[in-house]
Parts: C-alpha cells; sequence; structure tokens
C-alpha cells in the first residue's frame, strides 16, 4: 500500500475552560482525546459522530486552524506542525476544504472565476490566460459550463454553488480535502449528484477525501473506511463493507439502530439508546460510553478500553472484545 | 370512519408585483387523513409542502391567498374560517411542530410558562391542576425530573430536549391533528431516532393525526402510513407507504427513491438532472417533463390528472394512464 | 450512472438577460431628482466664474445694500435674489459657495471614511492590541463633541479651506471605524474568509479580496449620511467664524452674517443659503441610498 497521505498519531486538542468564582476554576474540554487514522492516496476516510464527538475540531487540526495539544498530524511523511514560509504554502496548497452550507462559503461579492482562481493567484506563479484556462478546466471537472464563470454566487442554486466549492478546492493539484457535511444542506436529489461528482472525482484524480457526515447511509456511501467518534476518541474503525456488516462496538449499533430504514418493513427491531451525549466538560470514567452502554460491565466504569484489531478487520475499543 | 381532515383541490396562490406575478405554490392538492393515521408530506425546497401546511392552518403570508379548494377538519371547512374562529382552533385542535425549536421557544419565558400556555387559553386551566397538566405533559414526551426541569429555560437544555418540550406545547391543547414540519432535521441521529419512536408512541396512545412534512424518505419509511410526494406544487403521488417504497409509480418518485443511499450498498445513486423549477416559471404540460427520463411526447404539451390505481395510488402522470387494473378513469378533479 | 452536468446554461442566459435589463433598469431607477441637484451643483461649482452675474467679494455697481429679490418691491433683475449688507450679490455668492460646500463636504467625507473605514478593518481583523489602540483612540475621540473638537482644532491650525478638510476629516472618521469594525467582526468568521485563511492567502490579500468589498457597502451608506453631517460642520463651523476665510463665500458664513437681518426683515440673506444647505444635503442622501442599492450585486437584481 502507498505511503498514506494523511497520517495522525495520538491526536489531542484540549480546549481550556474557566469556571468558578472569578474564574479561578480551571478545566478542559476534551474536544480530541487521543485520535489515530490514516488515509491513502485516492481513498475516502468517513468520520462519522455526533454532536460533541470531535469531528469538527478534528477537521480544524487538519487545516490548521487550531493547533494539537498532543500528539502529530504527518502529511505524506512530513510532520505539519510548525510548517513555515514555502513548506506551508505546499501543505495549503495540496489540502482544502468544502464546508456544509453552500450559501456562505462563497464570497457574495467575487465573481466564480475569481473565488476559483484565488488558490492559483496565492499559490501559483500564472499569467491570467493560464489561470483562466484552469478555471475552466475545473468548472468542467465539476460539471458546470465554463462559461459560468464570470457569474455571482448568488445566481447559482445551492448544488451548483457547492460544485463550485468543489471546483475551487481542486484548482491546485489538490491531494486531500476535507468535505465537512458537504451534503447536508442540500435536497436529495442534488445530494445524489453531488455525491455521484465527488466519486467521479476521486476515480479521474486519485484525490482523497476525509469525509465527516452524520448520515451513515451517506457516509457509508462514499467512504472506503469509517471511523466512528464518541466523545473525542474513536470508538470503532473498519472498512465501510465490514462496517456495515457486522458493526461491533455498541455505540456502532446504536448509530445503525437510529439510522432511518429505507423501507417500512425494515424497522429496527432494537430499540434506540436512551440518553444524550454527556457534556466534554464531565467526561465518564473508564469507558466514556458506559453509562449509556446497554451492554456495560463492571469494569467499563473503570478501565478505558484501548483499540485493538477486531473480526474482518479494523479496529474496536471496547472491552466486550478483549 | 369520519376523517379528522380532508383536503380537497387546495390550491394557493403567491401573488407579487401588484398582482402581475402569479405563484402557484400549491395546485390542486388533495389528501385525507384519518384518527390515528400519519401522512407523509414529501418534497424538495420548493415543492409547496410547507405552504400546503401553512394553508390548512390559514398562516400564509400576506402576499398568498387560498384561491380555490377545501379543508375540511373535524367536518368544519376551515377556508371559510375567520382568523378569530381559525385561533381557537389553532394550538387547541390542531398544533404546529417546526423545525428549529430555538424558533419555537421564547428564551425569556420558563418552560413551565410556554408549556402551561395552550392549557391556560383553551381549557382553562389554573393554579395546582395546571402544574399537574404541565408535569404530565413533559413526562408523556419523556422529560426526566419535570417538576424542576420545567422552572428552567430554553437556553438549559440540550436541542433534543427542547424539541421534546416544543411537542410538549404541541401536545397541552390536546388536539386532534398535528403538523411537523422537518421536526428532526437539526437533530443529532440517536436523539432523532428517539423523538421518532416518541412521537410514535404517543400517536398510539392518544390516537392524534399527523402530518410529517420532511424531505427525508427514511423518516417516510418509519413512521407513515401514507404518503404524498409534492413537486413544483402539485401532488404528483400519493400512496399508502408499502405500495410507495414497492411499486413507486411516478418517475419523480422512483427517481427520489434511487437517489438516496441505502445503508450496505455500493450501487451508484441516481441523480436526477437539472434542478426544481422556478414556480413563477413553469414548463409547458407536465411540470417534471424537462428532467424526466421517460417523458413522452404528450408530456410537454399536457398536464396530466390524477390517475386512481388499483392499490390505492393516485398518480399525475400521462405514462399512469391505462395501467390501471379496477379500470382507468381520469380523476379530473373538480374545480 | 454517470452524472448529467447541472443545467447551468439557463442560469448564464438567465444572468446574460437580466444584466441587459438590470442596465435599463438602473438608469429607469436612478434618483433622477438626486442627480439633477448633485449634478446642477457640481456644474454651478465648475464653472462658478462663469455662470455668477457679478463679483461675489465686491458690492455691485449700480445696486444698493440690501435690495431684495427681483420679484419683490424695490427689487432688480441685475441682482435677481438681492444684495447682502455690503452690497454685493447674493446669487453670485451663493454660486460660489456651492463650491467650497461641495469640495469640503464631499472631500471631508472621503477622508474621514478613508480613515475610519482603514482603522475599522484594521482593527476588526488584526485584532489584539492594534486593536485596543484604535478603540481606545476612537473613545477618546467620541467623548469629544464634534463641532467643539472641530472649532477647537480650527482655531489652533488657523483656517483655510484645506485645512477645514482635513480637520473636519479628523474629527468624523471615528463613528465609521466603529461601524466598520463591527461588520469587520462578523465578516472574519463567515465561511468564506474561512476558506481564504485556509488556502493560504495572506492577511493583507483577504483584506483587500473578502473583507473590504463586503464593508463597502456600509461605508457607503455612512459616506451618504456622513456628506451631510459634514456639510453642515463647515457651515457650523462657518457661522462660527472659523471656517473657510472671507472673503470666499460660503453658505454657513452668508448665514453667519446675516444672523441679524432675519428679524429685521431681509430674510433672502439666510433663507437662500439655508435652502442651498438643505438642497445638497438631501440630494447626497438620496444619491447614497441609491448608490447603497446598486452595489450590492444581490440586491440590485431583486
Amino acid at each position: 500500500m502507498a505511503e498514506p497521505v494523511l497520517e495522525v498519531r495520538g491526536l489531542k486538542k484540549h480546549f481550556p475552560v474557566r469556571h468558578g468564582l472569578l474564574g479561578r476554576g480551571r478545566t478542559w474540554v476534551k474536544a480530541v482525546d487521543g485520535v489515530d487514522f490514516a488515509i491513502h492516496p485516492g481513498e475516502t476516510l468517513g468520520l462519522i459522530g455526533e454532536s460533541g464527538c470531535g469531528k469538527t475540531t478534528t477537521s480544524k487540526l487538519i487545516l490548521l486552524q487550531e493547533t494539537p495539544t498532543a500528539g502529530s498530524i504527518a502529511f505524506e511523511g512530513r510532520d505539519i506542525a510548525g510548517l513555515e514560509g514555502t513548506e506551508l504554502m505546499a501543505y495549503r496548497r495540496a489540502v482544502q476544504v468544502v464546508f456544509q452550507d453552500p450559501f456562505s462559503s462563497l464570497s457574495p461579492r467575487m465573481r466564480v472565476e475569481d473565488i476559483i482562481a484565488e488558490p492559483l493567484e496565492i499559490h501559483a506563479d500564472l499569467s491570467r490566460a493560464a489561470i483562466g484556462k484552469r478555471v475552466a478546466e475545473v468548472l468542467e471537472l465539476v460539471g458546470l459550463q465554463p462559461d459560468v464563470a464570470p457569474l455571482f454566487p448568488h445566481e447559482f442554486s445551492g448544488g451548483q454553488r457547492q460544485r463550485i466549492a468543489i471546483a475551487r478546492a481542486l484548482a491546485t493539484n489538490t491531494r486531500l480535502i476535507v468535505l465537512d457535511e458537504p451534503v447536508s444542506a442540500l435536497d436529495v436529489s442534488v445530494r445524489a449528484q453531488i455525491i455521484n461528482q465527488l466519486e467521479h472525482l476521486q476515480r479521474t484524480l486519485g484525490v482523497s477525501y476525509l469525509f465527516i457526515g452524520h448520515d451513515l447511509a451517506t457516509v457509508a456511501h462514499i467512504s472506503h473506511r469509517i471511523a466512528v467518534m464518541y466523545l473525542g476518541r474513536i470508538v470503532e474503525s473498519a472498512d465501510s463493507d465490514t462496517l456495515c456488516a457486522r458493526p461491533m462496538h455498541p455505540y456502532t449499533k446504536a448509530l445503525f439502530a437510529a439510522a432511518l430504514p429505507s423501507h417500512p418493513d425494515d424497522q429496527q427491531q432494537e430499540r434506540t439508546i436512551a440518553g444524550e451525549v454527556p457534556s466534554a466538560l464531565r467526561l465518564p470514567s473508564g469507558c466514556r460510553f458506559h453509562p449509556r452502554c446497554p451492554s456495560a460491565m463492571p469494569v467499563c466504569s473503570e478501565v478505558e478500553p484501548t483499540l485493538q484489531p477486531r473480526d474482518g478487520g479494523g479496529v474496536v475499543a471496547c472491552h466486550l472484545y478483549g | 370512519m369520519v376523517s379528522v381532515l380532508q383536503v380537497s383541490d387546495l390550491q394557493t396562490h403567491f401573488f407579487s408585483f401588484g398582482g402581475t406575478r402569479v405563484v402557484k405554490a400549491v395546485d390542486r392538492v388533495s389528501f385525507t387523513l384519518h384518527e390515528g393515521e400519519t401522512l407523509g408530506l414529501v418534497g424538495e425546497s420548493g415543492s409547496g409542502k410547507t405552504t400546503t401546511c401553512l394553508s390548512i392552518v390559514g398562516l400564509l403570508p400576506r402576499a398568498a391567498r387560498i384561491v380555490g379548494g377545501s379543508v375540511v377538519f373535524e367536518g368544519e371547512d376551515l377556508t371559510r374560517k375567520s382568523q378569530r374562529e381559525l385561533r381557537r382552533i389553532r394550538g387547541r385542535r390542531i398544533a404546529v411542530i417546526l423545525q428549529d425549536p430555538m424558533a419555537s421557544l421564547n428564551p425569556l419565558f420558563t418552560i413551565f410558562r410556554q408549556v402551561a400556555e395552550p392549557a391556560f387559553f383553551h381549557q382553562q386551566l389554573r393554579g395546582r391542576s395546571l402544574r399537574e397538566r404541565v408535569q404530565h405533559l413533559l413526562r408523556a414526551v419523556r422529560i426526566p425530573s419535570p417538576e424542576w426541569r420545567m422552572r428552567e429555560y430554553p437556553h438549559q437544555m440540550s436541542g433534543g430536549m427542547r424539541q421534546r418540550i416544543v411537542g410538549a406545547i404541541a401536545l397541552a391543547g390536546g388536539p386532534s391533528l398535528v403538523i411537523a414540519d422537518e421536526p428532526t432535521t437539526n437533530l443529532d441521529v440517536t436523539i432523532q431516532a428517539q423523538y421518532l419512536d416518541l412521537l410514535k408512541d404517543i400517536q398510539r396512545e392518544t390516537g392524534v393525526a399527523l402530518i410529517f412534512v420532511t424531505h427525508n424518505l427514511g423518516i417516510v419509511a418509519k413512521m407513515c402510513d401514507k404518503v404524498a410526494v409534492m413537486y413544483a406544487g402539485k401532488l404528483i403521488e400519493r400512496a399508502p407507504v408499502r405500495e410507495l417504497f414497492d411499486d413507486p409509480k411516478h418517475p419523480y418518485t422512483r427517481a427520489l427513491l434511487g437517489a438516496v443511499p441505502k445503508l450496505g450498498s455500493k450501487e451508484p445513486l441516481y441523480s436526477i438532472p437539472g434542478q426544481p423549477p422556478n414556480l413563477a416559471n413553469l414548463p409547458a404540460g407536465c411540470s417534471f417533463h424537462p428532467r424526466c427520463p421517460e417523458a413522452v411526447p404528450r408530456c410537454v404539451s399536457e398536464e396530466p390528472g390524477d390517475f386512481h390505481l388499483g392499490d390505492g395510488s393516485v398518480a399525475r402522470c400521462w405514462l399512469v394512464e391505462g395501467k390501471n387494473e379496477a379500470g382507468a378513469h381520469r380523476g379530473r378533479t373538480r374545480s | 450512472m454517470a452524472t448529467i452536468p447541472a443545467n447551468t446554461r439557463l442560469a448564464s442566459e438567465r444572468a446574460a438577460a437580466g444584466r441587459l435589463r438590470s442596465v435599463i433598469k438602473a438608469v429607469q431607477e436612478a434618483p433622477r431628482a438626486a442627480i439633477v441637484i448633485l449634478g446642477g451643483l457640481v456644474l454651478v461649482a465648475i464653472f462658478a466664474d462663469l455662470i455668477a452675474p457679478h463679483d461675489p467679494t465686491l458690492p455691485v455697481h449700480g445696486a444698493n445694500v440690501f435690495d431684495p429679490p427681483f420679484w419683490m418691491e424695490g427689487g432688480r433683475a441685475m441682482t435677481l435674489l438681492g444684495t447682502d449688507f455690503q452690497g454685493r450679490d447674493i446669487l453670485s455668492r451663493l454660486i460660489h459657495g456651492a463650491r467650497v460646500s461641495l469640495i469640503v463636504g464631499l472631500m471631508g467625507t472621503l477622508v474621514a471614511g478613508s480613515i475610519g473605514t482603514a482603522m475599522g478593518i484594521l482593527s476588526g481583523y488584526v485584532g489584539g492590541w492594534v486593536d485596543q489602540v484604535i478603540m481606545r483612540v476612537t473613545d477618546a475621540w467620541l467623548a469629544l463633541p464634534a463641532i467643539v473638537f472641530a472649532i477647537f482644532l480650527a482655531a489652533m491650525v488657523g483656517p483655510s479651506m484645506w485645512n477645514i478638510i482635513v480637520i473636519l476629516g479628523a474629527v468624523y472618521w471615528t463613528r465609521y471605524a466603529r461601524v466598520i469594525r463591527g461588520e469587520v467582526l462578523t465578516l472574519r468568521e463567515r465561511e468564506f474568509v474561512k476558506l481564504a485563511e485556509i488556502a493560504g492567502a495572506s492577511k493583507w490579500r483577504v483584506i483587500k479580496r473578502h473583507i473590504l468589498p463586503n464593508v463597502m457597502n456600509t461605508a457607503t451608506v455612512l459616506a451618504s449620511l456622513t456628506v451631510g453631517v459634514v456639510i453642515i460642520a463647515e457651515a457650523s463651523l462657518s457661522f462660527l467664524g472659523v471656517g473657510v476665510p472671507p472673503p470666499q463665500p460660503a453658505w454657513g458664513l452668508m448665514l453667519s452674517e446675516a444672523r441679524s437681518t432675519l428679524m429685521a426683515g431681509q430674510w433672502w440673506l439666510t433663507v437662500f443659503p439655508g435652502l442651498c444647505i438643505l438642497l445638497i444635503v438631501l440630494a447626497t442622501q438620496l444619491f447614497g441610498d441609491w448608490l447603497r442599492v446598486r452595489l450590492d450585486p444581490q440586491l440590485r437584481n431583486l
């Protein structure tokens, strides 16, 4: 297997929070608390979890919008911490992002051609003509006609704007795109268009994706591998097919149980788990999931499980499995 | 069985630019709902599903008007009622749950005050009986420790709890019909599942009729007994839920079902080309024809009527004509 | 199945037709009254020397002091709007005064706006101690009443047109800075700005291409409000004698010189300059409002 495009090891991000009288007390919100994963070229890793699981913070760390409290992020073998100057620019050129809201991710007063050209202008020293050519190329790649380049974002629908955002992310020779809920704000039929487009682009260009989402079916469809996060840690990770066929961690099973059926007769037998995700300020002892876990054992409240290899490949962190 | 709600040929138009521009937001929509039934009103943005609901409860914006059809609720035609009369019905016999709980809850009032309001006004409860009613309602929506929760404010609760409180407010008046407009869109997956299970349980206990407006077919599969699919303001297919999923009649319904990723399958998704049409500028003939993979010449020139089929489905499509087992009869609806 | 590309021809066709239509609509919707007034005043100001019937600083030969406007008894055709206490033609003085008001008003606003917008953007986007310093300065500035401050500065540096422009600019920039800073704080969190930062854009680039264009709207609205204020401020300074020095006529100065005559019955000495001030402020407000809508690509297409 080729060297991973992105490798994350022991990643932690703790936010300090002041509380108490006169703000003298100090605790930490452990938004990301020890995360490991790797993304290979041309592969999609799906990151799934509910509010407070740390997936957004993880993406911010990868995009260098935050600095890790501990752990490392390596891009094509090189640690990105403390990158500066040309090396930093090289990283920025190769790693881009597409956000959830198509209506606020495009600068309202810039024409589409300028929006897409921006990464090129920042990084490459190309002539206007060369930039124009690349913009047209990239627009075609995402399924838009090049003659829409001089228009403004508000003249497009949500789905088209996401395409423009994707085009922008691809303009420089991007190797990894972080997709943060890219289709959640779109209509059903448009979602399918964008997902197909993303898959097509991956096959043609070999770009990797970190796909962050909350809809299991969508994430499972587009991802090669899936990592399930809960309260700052990965609780299970495996190939998409393997995970869907045999989810092992009780939280993963809960997500599957909560997933909506695709046919009225497909009703889930198990009831969904009760309760809500606890506050990250007061993490449960031992296994973070144990207060809500239907299969909790005494050891679960004392010792935090670590990720161990699971049946069929992948890893799972649960005392039920050793 | 007496129906709780019977919408017949409802037409709601938006008027702008001094009446020169008319947008047919709801174009001859008909469906029936009985006690204890859940109807899924499905459509994408701009399909007219929210406008249909607003028309039912009489909360249309000033630029819109019901121009035809009737909405018969428990025997009374709501389109013929004044705002004063509708106000007595809204909140008491028909309740509405909206998408964003923070928008539905007033941040300045306690939970108690907000849940108590419908019971206070419509059922004239006071004092101790009012307090007990509020606690009963909060317990019904599974809010733990309602006695002290009700003294709290909305911002102190999580999204899931807030949405459940909105549900409690909706139920407070003792309605026979609840209209829920995408109530779970902003909720986490497991919270959504809890909420939907809760709604189902409440429906089983109280027999309330439910209209669930959504674009999510998964919710429809889980919650609904019958489905109405809207496109460009028209009800293009209406069917019992099983029939819809097993044998969708309208190409749009088929396309919609094909576009949803199914857990465990990596089959490429069917993507409908193009965009939903601009309601101010609808194509001639069938509104869906520019995007329809099965369009025939007739679709371009003539708008289809409703065709009733043997299995209980109704579809507005030329391709369906003649496929009926019980004998094709053209449901050209009365206007 | 392969994705069918989204049909964007509809969008671009609609937009092309839209652009021609929007130009026509723009011309139709332009506030004609405001443009006529402003345009007229600009022309008057430029060609003052040619248009004015008499020299504004010298008494008119053959006319008396306090001659009334020509339609009243005792008025002459030679001095259409009458003469002042020195016998100077009111109309000529008004025409020359337009120059002063326009230049000071517009330039003063430009100076205030440029400084204020720049400070606001720096303060909002760069943040940190830069923000703190700028904010404390604006706090101090705003604590002083603008006119008093202006008078103080004018008395210090001595009167001249350019001094006045700079002084007014220096006095009024703080309102800009505060408001623009607020806008920038919101803009900074918008996703498209974050995207530019993630793409590696330098701070300067982000300001130039993302922040500045999106605050122009607010800046223009503020400008249209400020022009009126600055013109009135100039008139006030002239009224108090620390504005543009005589014999250069300024509308405020004309008001000041004729203070006593309003009650004495020679109303034309004060009413006409007052009307001129009213007109120009009104015109700039209307124009600024239209400009704001025109500049916003979203509102434009509605």
